[in-house]
């Protein structure tokens, strides 16, 4: 760049020719050049004006474009994401303790219409009324006619029916996918799943809740996506509660009983390996509840669990059991059994008379209602009940079902001497064969309390002490002479050692009092009972036996050959060797010093 | 010197930018294939839990003991019973094999 000079030489002699100051030249000159100096710097500062504001602008511009462009447009999932924890939005399965399938999801449809987008609603509710037998051709015509614009028809249906509303071709029927909760096996452990219904429903998916049972008591965890699918595994075993039920169910045919219930227990973890309540109903097409009449006449009550009864002398093992451990009696010791015993204005009999004493096992086998009564008085109310709270029969039982809370058993408020004699024989107490089973499975598994669970891997057993271990063994030993000699005699399977107690207690009136002839026969048995593994609980609802000249109803002749048999029969499936038991006595002796 | 430089770095943003488009359309056409799978997955697992279902049900034991009985005579099926327990010394194990006497391997040899 060529400078201008301040002092260009020619001008400057020019002006001194004429005699002016040559310092205004360079005054003028100095000024021109600061004006262009001027000029430059405010164009630059201009340019970097523009250049921050199209930048700002474009920042803006791309704020702006974005926040619409994500108001606009519809929510998608990030694709390239990780697949970090499985997130499984399903209902989790239930499956037994080997794995087998309880209860899984199906997907299916559901069908709702829209009879703005109908074209020929007339045919629409013809065809649809022979697809499903239980829709009605005018009533469908009237809603389909009427100011309705949405209208559910089918909560699920299968791919059959599918097809064929398909086939009608009619614009305004569509379907909705669907999660349905399925029971493969039925009727199987019907109580113990409970079943499911719809929650919150939309057209593209419905909540799936459980209703009852298990379902119910462990809907949050089903629920749960965290779990990564991790099925419910609970402690049944599939074919050992098939075979309990078939066993079951056809000796309450034979034994003209109107119910049963069966609880199969884990003498030493608590864990129920089978409940059975008959009747049973279908999981997968749950009857209504009864709005009137006896709810416990409903197929949907669960006797093992929400049946309070009074379960008759199986209870006298716990007044032995007590005494035993008190040291009140041994197992010799003569108990007067004169009858009848009269206790104020009440009166206690036998069922035969046992002349005029028995030994404290005698008193077991043959069942001796005035000799049981007579050890309670000696034990005394607030011990006995002290005793029965700890085997948690003053409490629901803490299985995992939503029916279970509820089922509280009932005991006298005012536990006077009378009724601690007739408690001692199982009258006047109420409660589930449940809680009889966790009973049982505390007093002969060695004198540890048992709660019953309905899941595989329970918490750490054993729990606290109830009677010690010598008392157990004192009491299996008994348990096995009422059946090798008393009044469980049919209940002998060779190779089991089944030892047990028999009860038959009459029904109560809904008015009061008793009947004569109608009864809870109910059996409670341990097997091998030299080395308890097992507690079996069977309970026939108003049982009559009629091979005889008269019709049968104790325990001994209804309850326990059942027992019996779904012993012969579910043992060998729990893996259970037949032994040859040890010698009488030898466990006794063996734990008594 | 310089213009090689420029040169360079030109050829480099060229070879850069083809990179990157190239890169950009694998990606896109593996999150596709990625979104591909993710449905054949979930699909598969429907189908797996409906085979799963359908197992369950034709193993459920109502019809297993109604198979068993209509297919009593041929295969005498019948509920496992205590006496069917055996000892491991009632077992008849077969003799154990002695290598046998060869004329033609020995003629090899």
């Amino acid at each position: 760049m060529i400078r201008t000079p301040l002092r260009p030489l020619a001008r400057i002699l020019a002006a001194r020719d004429r005699g002016e100051s040559p310092a205004a030249i360079e005054r003028e000159n100095q000024r021109l050049r600061q004006e262009q100096q001027r000029d430059r710097a405010r164009q630059r500062a201009e340019g970097r004006l523009l250049v921050l504001g199209v930048f700002f602008f474009s920042a803006f511009a791309l704020v702006g474009l974005r926040m619409g462009a994500l108001a606009t447009s519809e929510p998608s999932e990030p694709r390239a994401a990780a697949p970090g924890a499985q997130i499984v939005a399903q209902r989790a399965d239930i499956v037994d303790r080997k794995g087998r399938v309880l209860a899984t999801n199906l997907a299916t449809h559901s069908l709702y219409a829209q009879p703005r987008l109908m074209v020929d609603k007339l045919r629409a509710a013809q065809e649809l009324a022979r697809i499903f037998p239980d829709l009605e051709a005018e009533k469908l015509q009237a809603l389909f006619t009427g100011d309705r614009t949405f209208i559910w028809l089918k909560k699920r249906i299968s791919p059959e029916q599918m097809q064929r509303v398909h086939d009608i071709g009619e614009p305004g029927l569509l379907f909705g996918p669907r999660e349905m909760r399925f029971y493969p096996n039925g009727k199987l452990a019907a109580h113990v799943l409970g079943g499911y219904s719809f929650g919150r429903e939309s057209v593209h998916a419905a909540e799936v809740i459980g209703v009852a049972g298990v379902e119910r008591a462990f809907d949050d965890f089903l629920r749960d996506p965290g779990n990564g699918a991790a099925p419910l595994r609970l402690s049944l075993d599939l074919t050992v509660q098939a075979t309990v039920e078939q066993v079951l169910a056809g000796g309450m045919t034979l034994m003209n009983a109107k119910g049963a219930a069966a609880v199969l227990m884990d003498a030493k973890s608590g864990e129920v390996l089978s409940m059975v309540s008959l009747p049973a109903f279908d999981p997968n097409d749950r009857p209504a509840p009864l709005t009137t009449g006896d709810a416990g006449d409903s197929p949907l009550f669960n006797r093992a669990v929400q049946g309070v009864y009074e379960l008759g002398s199986t209870f006298k093992i716990f007044a032995a059991a007590q005494a035993l451990d008190l040291g009140l009696v041994a197992p010799s010791t003569m108990i007067e059994t004169k009858g009848p015993l009269v206790w104020g204005r009440y009166k206690i009999r036998d069922f035969h008379d046992y002349g005029r004493e028995l030994s404290m096992t005698d008193v077991i086998v043959k069942s001796s209602n005035i000799g049981t009564a007579r050890v309670a008085l000696q034990i005394g109310a607030a011990r006995q009940k002290a005793f029965l709270k700890q085997l948690g029969f003053l409490d629901p039982t803490p299985v995992e079902m939503v029916e279970a809370p509820g089922a509280q058993p009932l005991y006298p408020a005012n536990w006077s001497e009378i009724s601690t004699m007739t408690i001692s024989y199982g009258h006047g107490l109420s409660a589930s064969p449940l809680h009889l089973a966790a009973a049982y499975a505390s007093v002969v598994n060695g004198g540890t309390r048992v709660r019953p669970t309905l899941l595989a891997a329970p918490p750490a057993q054993p729990g606290e002490r109830i009677v010690s271990a010598g008392t157990s063994a004192r009491i299996r030993s008994m348990l096995r002479e009422v059946v090798t000699r008393g009044t469980a005699s049919f209940g002998e399977v060779p190779g089991y050692a089944v030892g047990g107690k028999t009860g038959t207690a009459d029904k109560p009136r809904p008015g009061g009092g008793y009947y004569k002839d109608k009864v809870i026969a109910t059996f409670a048995s341990v097997f091998p009972a030299h080395d308890p593994k097992y507690v079996l609980i069977v309970t026939l609802d108003e049982p009559e036996e009629t091979s005889g000249p008269r019709p049968r109803r104790t325990a001994g002749w209804t309850a326990v050959p059942v027992a019996t048999e779904i012993i012969r029969r579910a043992a060998p499936l729990l893996g259970l060797r037949p032994e040859i038991e040890p010698a009488p006595g030898f466990g006794v002796t063996e734990v008594s010093n | 010197m310089k213009s090689v430089l420029y040169i360079l770095s030109a050829l480099a943003v060229v070879a850069l930018a083809i990179w990157a488009y190239r890169e950009n359309y694998r990606t896109q056409q593996a999150l596709v294939e990625a979104s591909r799978l993710q449905g054949e997955i979930g699909a598969m697992h429907e189908t797996l839990a409906r085979l799963n279902a359908e197992w369950a049900y034709l193993n459920r034991p109502d019809r297993l003991r109604d198979l068993t009985s209509l297919g009593f005579e041929r295969l005498g099926l019948l509920p496992l019973r205590p006496e069917q327990f055996g000892q491991i010394e009632q077992v008849a194990y077969p003799d154990p094999e002695f290598p046998q006497h060869d004329p033609k391997a020995e003629e090899l040899q």
